[in-house]
């Protein structure tokens, strides 16, 4: 974690002096040196992978103490809406439904996560980070940002996966 | 060491002649101690924790700090009556009304005598009271979130210091006066101190279930000084003992003038008594003023109210409640042994420590054997309350801990030395030297009926070479004794903060298990808390403006904002979002008049900022959170008063 934040300072200030100069250019210039430098950082660690927001990994599970999840058919609004007003308190800070934020949206997440990847994620996102593949390069994709523990029951995470079953 | 100045040094001499030989015996006896078992006995290996923990209050520090026994770590200093800038305790908006007085703010004081709550004579590990000596008050500290949660100021007292011990069950919790004052305050020749002065005992109620306090009555003394005090306990619970000096009611260079009585009083109190009295509708409703503050932990704040009147009781007019028994010498230290039978005076100008019997006490009130009268209180004979003299051979006696198997533990502040002694006996078992010039010491649970006698931790006033030298101000020293054997045996040597007078420990699994580690967002009722990011806004209301702020790993919400103005009062209402243990934010702000403030999970805290120059400031979070935590800033756009500028904020341009 150090590393990579000392090496973002490095980077973000030797942008700052190679680009001097008017206030305007300055943006621009801005913004190239950052998209290339995430194109970089992705083939050091990912190796022509698709970055792992977009991977496609259902038939992984995760770490965690979630093995196996079946879900009903038919989605359950009670617990949609709990799951709902769980997630607008304890994840909204971080992962906006409409767009990539802090940490990636969660729309469409079903098509690309395993229910069982998704609340391991939830419950132990330190575990996961450790020690699954997809959560770590997450981690990296999203610049560092480390996914917060809310201290989410197993219950709970279960309604906010209930409301993901919905965003689609 | 300027608590006891004002006697100590009048004996200098006898110090100087005693401190030559004194240090050599010590010095030996350190080096003895620096061997592996002692090594042993401390270590507490990384990632394992400690079997006890122990409360050292700070003295002038005004707070508390937690220590782990038997490593000497420190693990916390909980702000109690002095502002704390690491925490914002005091600096915050919603910790400010905890340093309300009748005289206005204060923010700092002398925090001297912690002691755990009790039940049935036992630790139960609930609260811990403490007193502020200086403007006279009494904490209570949750020991669940280690924060402070109330503070009641007592009225028609001064130098607070035979306090905040409680009873057994934790009905009472008392604060007595060291320095009589005018009751009430009015404006009198100092020189008429003698007969007009009083000394008010306060017996402030603990409602059981939340802890919150309430005085329920004042016993107003006579003039003396009323040193320390301790609940009777077992047979003698319902009794409370004072020490008191300055029977000679002086009024200045006590030094001297106090000294001058071959004998003080312990003032023995029938608290049982006198409640029944006030319950029955006894005593005087008088007039008063003090502060009474109380912090909400689902508000996460403090509010402050000002109580108008106090119920005195003159100890003259319920019979049978108050007694004096005469010790020798200026007493000090009056300690209650775990039976309850035994009160123990350390005449602190004497060599002796002075033994008073419970029985032989009720027995001397039984038979109405008087030896006289102070200001319509009786005294009892000295002969037929005491139980035994220890002749400890030491000089300076000072207080007394227990262990459980009926042993007692004195420090001799003079001959800086731990005399160990039979409880009945009276005979002295083993006495070992201190580094220097100990005040008080502290078993974990030695004054409750169930000590845990271990280890005894000796606090002492002077620190002189004992570590590297750090200018002419150093912290002071503890040391910690094993006395699992019959012999203490020194093994460790740590540096305190501030001035501990006295500390209080328990078993660590009495506290470890429910320690709060979060507090949950959706139990949070601050007014102006934001439990979803999407509730983030600011408000403006005139001049002052509330900016409604939540914060995660690592940005806060919102931003950046705009349409502030100089000579606006910019209100922070932050709400940290996170729901992991340890996983505080912080917040400051440029130029801003006041200190951080640190944000628990789940917490609610307002800082406040009055622009006094245009430009755009930046904010950040003190706390380093994460791997992003030096990403987490945000900008506050100040235009001219007479801007007409919108007031609008956002976050990632939302």
């Amino acid at each position: 974690m150090k590393f990579i934040f000392r090496s973002l300072v490095l980077l973000f200030s030797l942008m700052m002096i190679s680009c001097g100069g008017k206030e305007e250019k300055k943006k621009d210039q801005i913004q190239i040196k950052r998209k290339a430098d995430v194109e970089v950082k992705t083939q050091e660690t990912v190796t022509n992978e698709v970055p792992a927001s977009q991977r496609i990994t259902l038939d992984n599970k995760g770490v965690g103490k979630i093995k196996s999840l079946t879900l009903d058919a038919t989605i359950n609004q009670e617990m949609v809406a709990k799951g709902a007003a769980l997630f607008k308190t304890n994840c909204m800070a971080c992962h906006k439904v409409e767009k990539r934020f802090i940490g990636p949206s969660p729309k469409g997440i079903m098509k690309r996560r395993s229910p069982e990847w998704i609340m391991n994620m939830i419950l132990d996102p330190q575990l996961m980070v450790e020690q699954d593949r997809c959560a770590k390069d997450l981690l990296v994709e999203f610049n560092g940002a480390a996914m917060a523990n809310q201290n989410i029951s197993e219950e709970q995470a279960r309604d906010i996966l209930e409301y993901f079953r919905t965003l689609n | 060491m300027k608590k006891y100045s004002y006697h100590v040094l009048s004996l200098l001499g006898l110090l100087l002649v005693f401190a030559g030989c004194g240090n050599q015996q010590g010095q030996g006896s350190s080096n003895g101690a620096l061997n592996s078992s002692a090594a042993e006995k401390v270590y507490v290996a990384p990632g394992q924790q400690d079997e006890f923990y122990a409360f050292l209050s700070g003295g002038y520090s005004g707070n508390l700090t937690v220590y782990g026994l038997p490593s000497g770590r420190m693990f916390k200093e909980i702000p109690v009556f002095s502002q704390f800038p690491t925490s914002g305790y005091g600096y915050s908006e919603e910790t400010k009304p905890m340093l309300n007085t009748s005289h206005g703010f204060v923010p700092w004081d002398d925090l001297h005598h912690p002691d755990i709550s009790q039940t049935n004579g036992e630790l139960d590990g609930r609260w811990i009271f403490v007193n502020g000596n200086n403007t006279p008050r009494i904490a209570r500290v949750s020991l669940s979130t280690f924060e402070t949660e109330e503070i009641i100021e007592i009225p028609n007292s001064a130098g607070n210091h035979s306090s905040s011990f409680i009873t057994e069950n934790t009905e009472y919790v008392v604060a007595g006066t060291r320095f009589s004052v005018p009751v009430p305050q009015r404006d009198m020749p100092i020189a008429e101190y003698k007969s007009n002065f009083k000394g008010a005992l306060s017996f402030i109620e603990v409602e059981p279930e939340h802890g919150h306090m309430d005085i329920k009555f004042q016993v107003l003394m006579p003039g003396f000084n009323y040193d320390l005090s301790h609940p009777g306990r077992g047979d003698s619970h319902g009794w409370f003992f004072f020490s008191t000096y300055n029977s000679e009611e002086a009024s200045t260079l006590l030094e001297v003038n106090a000294s001058q009585n071959d004998k003080d009083f312990i003032a023995a109190i029938n608290w049982k008594k006198i409640e029944e009295y006030v319950n029955n509708g006894g005593g005087t409703k008088m007039p008063a003023n003090y502060a009474h503050n109380v912090y909400d932990e689902s508000t996460h704040m403090g509010t402050s109210t000002m109580k108008k009147e106090v119920v005195t009781v003159d100890p003259t007019k319920v019979p049978d409640a108050v007694f004096f028994l005469p010790t020798p010498k200026s007493p000090h230290g009056c300690d209650v042994d775990p039976s309850g039978q035994y009160i123990i005076g350390a005449g602190k100008l004497s060599a002796d420590l002075t033994v008073h019997s419970f029985d032989k006490m009720l027995a001397a009130i039984e038979g109405k054997k008087f030896d006289g009268e102070a200001y319509g209180i009786p005294i009892l004979k000295f002969e037929d309350v005491l139980a035994g003299t220890v002749k400890s051979g030491g000089l300076g006696p000072l207080h007394t801990e227990f262990d459980s198997k009926g042993n007692a533990y004195t420090t001799f502040f003079i001959s800086s030395e731990v005399v160990k002694w039979k409880l009945g006996t009276w005979e002295v078992i083993d006495r070992q030297p201190t580094f220097y010039s100990v005040g008080h010491l502290m078993i974990p649970g030695g004054n409750s009926r169930k000590p845990f006698g271990k280890y005894v931790v000796a606090m002492n006033k002077i620190t002189k070479d004992r570590y590297l030298p750090t200018g002419p101000e150093m912290e002071h020293s503890a040391q910690i004794y094993d006395i699992s054997g019959e012999k203490m045996e020194l093994i460790y040597d740590f540096p305190t903060h501030g001035e501990p007078h006295y500390a209080a420990g328990c078993p660590a699994e009495l506290l470890a298990s429910k320690s709060k580690k979060i507090y949950r967002l959706d139990e949070n009722k601050h007014p102006y808390a934001v439990t979803s990011p999407d509730q983030a806004k600011v408000v403006r209301e005139g001049k002052n403006v509330h900016v409604y702020m939540s914060t995660i790993r690592s940005h806060f919400t919102p931003d950046n904002i705009e349409g502030i103005k100089v000579g606006d009062k910019v209100y922070f209402h932050i709400t940290n979002h996170e729901q992991d243990f340890d996983v505080p934010h912080g917040f400051s702000m440029i130029g801003q008049n006041t200190s951080e403030i640190l944000v628990m999970p789940g917490q609610t805290k307002t800082s406040v900022w009055e622009p006094k120059q245009v430009g755009v400031w930046p904010f950040y979070c003190t706390d380093f959170c994460s791997a992003l935590h030096q990403e987490m800033q945000g900008y506050v756009r100040v235009s001219p008063a007479n801007s007409n500028i919108e007031l609008s904020w956002s976050l990632g341009g939302d």
